[in-house]
């Protein structure tokens, strides 16, 4: 069927040119976080495209199991993965963007800081 | 049409992989490689999928899950070693 191959072709370069596009975001985003951003999102979509072009090549039972089961284990473990390797650098102190508008992490460790170290109830939460 | 189509596709991916090692090369510290190698893994998946397509190997999807769930390890084990490093 024609409209199958040119589904197949479409998925297939679309992955393709979202892989492309993950790997040049993280070369060429500024700091660690947007990096981790452009490849987790960006090759999740592309890895998803690619299969959806595979399984509409060879519908069969056994690929598309297979296919299918690389899907949600990918998709499972990118944001897991993204997750611990930012939790990771926050704690080792990685450098921020200097264009950062917003870094939570530095005001929430402030308040839990001083609200651990003057240890009275009533100034556990602390007031803005 | 279809066979220009992979060669495409896996001229593109090929692309991706050597970008993404040169961040791997170059990366200032130790997350930039680590996510580096994370996209590499994923893009080695996308490559062995998309000549699955290409050849009709079926037997290259084994190669395909396996080193997806082997990329995540390494992630992990990674994470887990710079915490107990930083702590001790």
């Amino acid at each position: 069927m024609i409209v199958l191959e040119w589904a197949t072709a479409l998925f297939l370069l679309l992955g393709a040119s979202l892989g492309l596009l993950a790997a040049i975001g993280v070369l060429r985003f500024p700091d660690t976080f947007s990096r981790m951003q452009a490849s987790s999102k960006a090759s999740t979509l592309g890895l998803a495209c690619l299969l959806a072009g595979t399984a509409l090549r060879l519908p069969e039972v056994s690929v598309i199991v297979r296919l299918a089961s690389i899907a949600a284990f990918i998709m499972l473990t990118a944001p897991l993965s993204a997750h611990i390797v930012a939790r990771v650098a926050l704690r080792r102190g990685t450098p921020l963007w200097r264009g950062t508008v917003l870094n939570e992490y530095d005001s929430a460790k402030c308040n839990a800081g001083q609200a651990e170290s003057e240890l009275r109830p009533s100034e556990l939460r602390p007031s803005r | 049409m279809l066979n220009v189509v992979f060669q495409l596709a896996l001229a593109l991916l090929a692309l991706a992989l050597l970008i993404s090692f040169v961040r791997v090369m170059i990366g200032p510290r130790l997350e930039d490689r680590v996510v580096a190698m994370d996209l590499v893994a994923v893009l080695t998946v996308g490559m062995i999928v998309a000549s699955t397509a290409g050849t009709g190997q079926r037997g290259l999807l084994d190669a395909a899950s396996l080193i997806s769930l082997v990329g995540f390890l390494g992630t992990t084990a990674y994470a887990w070693y710079v915490e107990r490093t930083q702590s001790s």
